[in-house]
């Protein structure tokens, strides 16, 4: 197939359909808005369901329902969207529904602004509902990156039987690229003999639930999320590193951020610096091996985000004190440019 | 080589249009690309860009910093975009709405009074055409031929009977533009 010019928001609608998913709950929010309107396009004509909820809270548990009933359903917005949905979030990762959610980050806190960041890290990783469960998230810095991962991830939630967030900022959301559907391979995916597709009176009823109200038995159902947990954490961490066996200095950023450091990268490297880049593409489970791989010589990261710094934890795990972790961030919608991220890391350099 | 376009002005003057032409070709000729709106609460009459890139080897930053070519249809845009542009840079300015000269040394400023043109030929509405036309003629970035190829992907089968109409705004945006040129 040939390359097509498009918008971030529209290729998630695309890429969506295109794993077979065919039904879309959600609420409008700006930089994000362009999906849910696609969808409310595209999905009547291939007998999916669009459905534009009363709110954030509805279009979750509308998740919860469709999933339960073993559809490939997906929801997105952005991040106080996203707040709003996180008990709904809860639920569905304690009732081990698979599902795929977008957030398309903007700045907060609380209704925060309309431009691009990534301010929701910390809820996408550590859970930001209640109770122990995480999510496998995503963070892919271009279109095409992020039209490979919904299609993955589709499967990826079916084969954990696990929620899987997409991770985007406002630019991801809002910019054009060149972007392409090729075949994917398809995966051996279980049968969902859990879903209430109905017993037709040959089987017991199937029950979606996630209330325990015997300790005993939740904690053995908290054993069996870590033993799933510990399996995605073992199998699907994934990450771009750079340059690692030489450099003096390594940035760590991810998503639209990390192409912003790639620029100043060139800029260091045209000025002699020898410099490298560890991109998580997996927010979580987060690629900590990866860090194991830098030269000794290095003795500094660069972490680089649109927010003030949440992902340096995941870093300072990672090195284990082995370098100094440094934060370059930008807040509130504004992007760094890749001069004063140059600027920066010449500083720690030991340049000018 | 890598354009780093800023395409510049009010909302309605069809900023962001000219940039997804101009992206589109990019891609289309095989080139790396990427198209970056502005995307505030803006509206018709408040500002409006977008970053362009068209690059030989893949996009970094989508963002433009510092700009190896600017379009800039409004005052408020080149007091905004000329300070970040790169020595070197090219920047097309409408002087049908813009009064002032370029201020540096180290940038080429072309004029075009592309309000005046548009309204010659008879729609005023192709005053961002015309400016694409010009900006063309001397960047190289994509071919007008291209642009013109791309403009149903961009615009909509429907919009096709206004092809005719958008290659004579870009034919005269590209004489005058040439025409400056050889008096400069």
């Amino acid at each position: 197939m040939t390359k097509v010019l498009m918008k971030g928001n529209e290729a998630i609608g695309a890429a969506a359909i295109a794993a077979g998913c065919k039904y879309f709950f959600g609420y409008p929010i700006t930089p994000q808005s362009e999906l849910p309107e696609y969808m409310s396009r595209e999905l009547p004509k291939i007998g999916g369901v669009f459905l534009q909820s009363e709110s954030e809270v509805a279009a979750i548990n509308m998740v919860y329902g469709a999933s339960g009933a073993g559809a490939r359903v997906m929801t997105s917005s952005s991040s106080p969207g996203i707040s709003l949905k996180q008990e709904g979030i809860s639920y569905i990762a304690a009732a081990e529904l698979p599902c795929l959610i977008c957030n398309i980050m903007r700045g907060g806190p609380g209704l925060g602004g309309i431009q691009p960041s990534q301010t929701d890290y910390f809820q996408a990783t550590r859970g930001g509902g209640n109770g122990d469960y995480r999510l496998l998230a995503f963070a892919p810095a271009n279109i095409q990156e992020m039209v490979d991962l919904i299609i993955e991830g589709f499967d990826l939630a079916d084969i954990y039987r696990n929620p899987v967030m997409i991770c985007g900022d406002g630019m991801l959301g809002q910019m054009m690229e060149p972007v392409e559907f090729t075949n994917h391979t398809k995966r051996e995916l279980p049968e969902k003999t859990w879903a209430t597709t109905g017993t037709q009176g040959k089987r017991k009823p199937n029950i979606i639930n996630s209330l325990y109200l015997e300790a005993s038995i939740l904690e053995d159902h908290n054993k069996h999320l870590i033993e799933k947990y510990n399996k995605i954490k073992e199998n699907e961490v994934r990450v771009e590193t750079v340059g690692l066996e030489d450099a003096q200095l390594v940035f760590s950023a991810y998503g639209t951020t990390s192409r912003i450091v790639k620029s100043a990268m060139t800029m260091l490297q045209e000025e002699g610096y020898k410099v490298g880049l560890i991109r998580p593409i997996t927010i979580w489970p987060y690629p900590y091996d990866a860090f194991k791989k830098i030269n000794e010589k290095c003795k500094d990261i660069l972490v680089v985000e649109m927010n003030t710094g949440q992902m340096t934890d995941d870093v300072k795990i990672a090195v284990e004190g082995r370098q100094k972790v440094h934060f370059h961030g930008r807040q509130g919608g504004m992007i760094p440019s890749p001069e004063e991220i140059a600027q920066v890391a010449r500083e720690l350099l030991g340049g000018k | 080589m890598e354009h780093k376009i800023v395409m510049a002005g009010f909302g309605g003057q069809g900023i962001m249009a000219i940039g997804q032409l101009t992206t589109y070709a990019g891609m289309v000729e095989g080139k790396h690309v990427s198209w970056l709106p502005s995307y505030g609460p803006e509206m018709r009459g408040g500002t409006a860009n977008c970053a362009v890139i068209i690059s030989d080897t893949p996009v970094s930053a989508p963002t433009v910093t510092a700009s190896t070519a600017g379009i800039i249809m409004n005052a408020p845009s080149l007091d905004k975009f000329e300070p970040e542009a790169l020595p070197g840079a090219k920047f097309f300015i409408n002087s049908s709405l813009i009064d002032r000269k370029i201020q540096r040394d180290d940038i080429e400023g072309f004029y075009i009074p592309v309000n005046d043109i548009a309204a010659e030929i008879g729609n005023p509405k192709v005053a961002n055409i015309v400016m694409l036309g010009a900006f063309l003629e001397i960047t190289k970035v994509v071919s007008p031929e291209t642009v013109l190829k791309v403009f149903t992907k961009v615009f909509g089968e429907n919009k096709a009977k206004f092809i005719p109409m958008n290659q004579k705004a870009m034919e005269e945006g590209s004489k005058y533009a040439k025409k400056q040129r050889v008096n400069a």
